[in-house]
């Protein structure tokens, strides 16, 4: 603030104000070469951190505008990618609602399945719970790798696990194509996100509910709080605001970038694009048509959504001051 | 006990019971997995399929490696890709991300606060959402079909680093102090003082790092288009893929698989817990 004021004084007798500005330029360039250390030992990890996802995310942007074909430099053609999308483009249309809903079923559902569990978990003994917590992080050990382990239930023949059982209550007279039909396959995908989906918000969860000061809790069942969800509402999850917040964060970025899911299970593309998703239309035209500009394009709009909801989650939960 | 002294009694059961249910669910896949590795041919052909295996063999393991020999790619090439990835990847994520992390947690500078925020925003962009612009940037630098486009982008993720800054934050500034007293230099604190006082973080690091090269098919898919030098998961979804005849070997990749990330998680779950507990967004 100090400096604030000083400026104002300055700005007020004109010339002086450009004499204090250049000096501020000096006392800057002064921390700058004082902190050489710091900047030494940030830059490695910066300028991959820069080159892998700053530039990308500026390429993209300015590539939107383009017709790139990745031979042939870039052509300027304005909105026409956008007005591609969203007036031509039917696939995309299918693409957008289906992340969409997929993002409105499985991220609020992983979201509050990771936090009940990181709470049930909680209460465990030790022992237990150490055990409980490799038990339901195990799916999301690997990766996405085993979501693979799903093709032995669902696969379309009758030694497909559902299927076998199916057609021995006599359910069913011949084998049902889960993965094939458009009708099944969104669900299976949803289901299979949500096997996957105890990653590392659970543990976020599970530390920041252990990191709740007990104190709060002792003096909460003085004050009268006399269940479990009681003392929830009042004492855990406002103890509990960072960790919310960064869990939400890493939700939404999961739910967005929904894709290689669909692409394991059903394959790409997926029969009437029934579980196509923006990744997955961004990468047919970025790797198989090369059609980068309009890809781009499809970057961009995953980039505005990702900003918008995490505006929303600000608004939602607001972070402490 | 006094704080949970309201807890009802049906309330317990109702937990236990619901809690039993999804384990059932998150456990039977990888039960299953266990089981149809240890079948030999003729228990994989056997109609109607059995849950349990009846006469248990390492065949299917000891085959993986005969088995993909015969092809052009070797089984031994996609895990030795699979490891090398992984293992680097993981040291140089560690490595680099905490040496960064220290001066933004422990140095004020001009910038630091900008940075920070920009790994914070950044948190929002999986590699998945940012797979076709990298995409675009590793080609113009002739990084495509190069192990660099597998290893690079994720040692610069920026959750590991950002959880380190978070905890390197609480270490108390005296142990810093005095190490500057005694005429340490900057890399000197960071090496012998810091790293020593954030292990649970390394560790921390040092799984989500392996975790997500090992698991990583999305960006061998993108980048790599030379078969040599492919992933094990890709291995795992050829045999997947290849129907009844080769389930026993898919189900024992996904065995091979999964062992690595579930030992480190095993030894490192403590400190897990604990590094996390400093994770928490307060803007």
């Amino acid at each position: 603030m100090g400096n604030n004021q000083d400026q104002e004084v300055h700005i007020s007798k004109g010339s002086d104000a450009a004499l204090q500005s250049s000096s501020r330029l000096t006392r800057l360039w002064f921390k700058v070469k004082k902190s050489r250390v710091s900047y030494v030992m940030i830059a490695p990890y910066m300028i991959l951190f820069v080159f892998f996802t700053v530039i990308p995310v500026i390429t993209a942007i300015f590539l939107s505008f383009t017709y790139f074909n990745i031979i042939e430099s870039p052509q300027f053609i304005g909105w026409s990618n956008y007005m591609r999308l969203f007036l031509e483009d039917d696939v995309f249309i299918i693409a957008l609602k289906n992340t969409f809903v997929f993002a409105l079923i499985t991220g609020p559902l992983s979201y509050m399945a990771c936090f009940v569990f990181a709470w049930l978990v909680n209460e465990l003994k030790p022992r237990v719970r150490a055990f409980a917590t490799i038990l339901f992080y195990g799916p999301s050990l690997a990766g996405g790798t085993m979501t693979m382990l799903w093709m032995y239930f669902f696969s379309s023949d009758e030694f497909g696990l559902i299927n076998n059982w199916l057609l021995q209550l006599g359910i069913f007279t011949e084998p049902f194509k889960w993965l094939q039909e458009s009708s099944t396959n969104f669900i299976i995908v949803i289901i299979v996100a949500l096997w996957g989906s105890l990653s590392t918000s659970f543990l976020v969860f599970i530390a920041g509910l252990q990191g709740v000061d007990k104190e709060l809790y002792e003096s909460g069942s003085i004050d009268g709080i006399k269940n479990r969800w009681q003392e929830l509402y009042h004492i855990t999850f406002p103890a509990m605001k960072p960790q919310l917040i960064l869990a939400a964060i890493l939700n939404i970025a999961g739910v967005m970038g929904v894709g290689e899911l669909c692409r394991q299970l059903t394959g790409m593309p997926s029969p009437l694009y029934s579980t196509h998703t923006l990744v997955l239309h961004m990468e047919d035209y970025g790797t198989t048509k090369y059609e980068m500009g309009y890809a781009a394009s499809i970057a961009v709009v995953l980039f505005a959504i990702t900003l918008l909801l995490r505006w929303g989650i600000n608004k939602i939960i607001k972070p402490e001051n | 006990m006094g704080a949970k002294s309201y807890r009802s009694v049906w309330g317990n059961a109702l937990v236990v019971f619901f809690m039993g249910l999804v384990a059932v669910f998150m456990a039977f896949p990888l039960a299953f997995a266990i089981m149809h590795s240890l079948k030999p041919l003729d228990e994989l052909f056997l109609f109607p399929p059995r849950f349990f295996v009846m006469k248990p063999s390492l065949k299917n393991f000891t085959d993986l490696f005969s088995l993909m020999g015969n092809s052009f790619v070797p089984f031994t090439r996609y895990f030795f890709n699979s490891i090398f990835v992984s293992v680097v990847g993981m040291l140089a994520h560690v490595v680099l991300s905490s040496m960064a992390a220290y001066p933004l947690s422990k140095h004020k500078f001009p910038g630091s606060k900008v940075l920070f925020q920009v790994i914070i925003l950044s948190l929002m962009f999986t590699g998945f959402v940012l797979g076709i612009p990298r995409f675009i940037v590793m080609n113009s630098v002739g990084m495509i079909d190069t192990l660099w486009a597998l290893l690079l982008p994720g040692i610069a993720g920026p959750l590991g680093f950002y959880l380190m800054r978070q905890f390197m934050t609480q270490v108390p500034d005296a142990l810093i102090e005095s190490a500057r007293i005694d005429g340490a230099s900057e890399f000197q604190i960071w090496w012998r003082i810091m790293m020593p006082n954030v292990k649970p973080a390394w560790l921390t690091l040092g799984l989500l790092a392996f975790q997500g090269f090992w698991g990583d098919t999305a960006s061998v898919n993108l980048y790599i288009h030379t078969e040599s030098m492919k992933t094990l998961p890709l291995a795992m979804g050829y045999l997947t893929n290849a129907g009844i005849a080769r389930a026993g070997a898919g189900a024992a990749v996904s065995i091979v698989l999964l062992a690595p990330p579930l030992a480190i998680f095993i030894i490192t779950q403590t400190n897990i817990i604990e590094t996390m507990k400093s994770s928490g967004i307060k803007e």
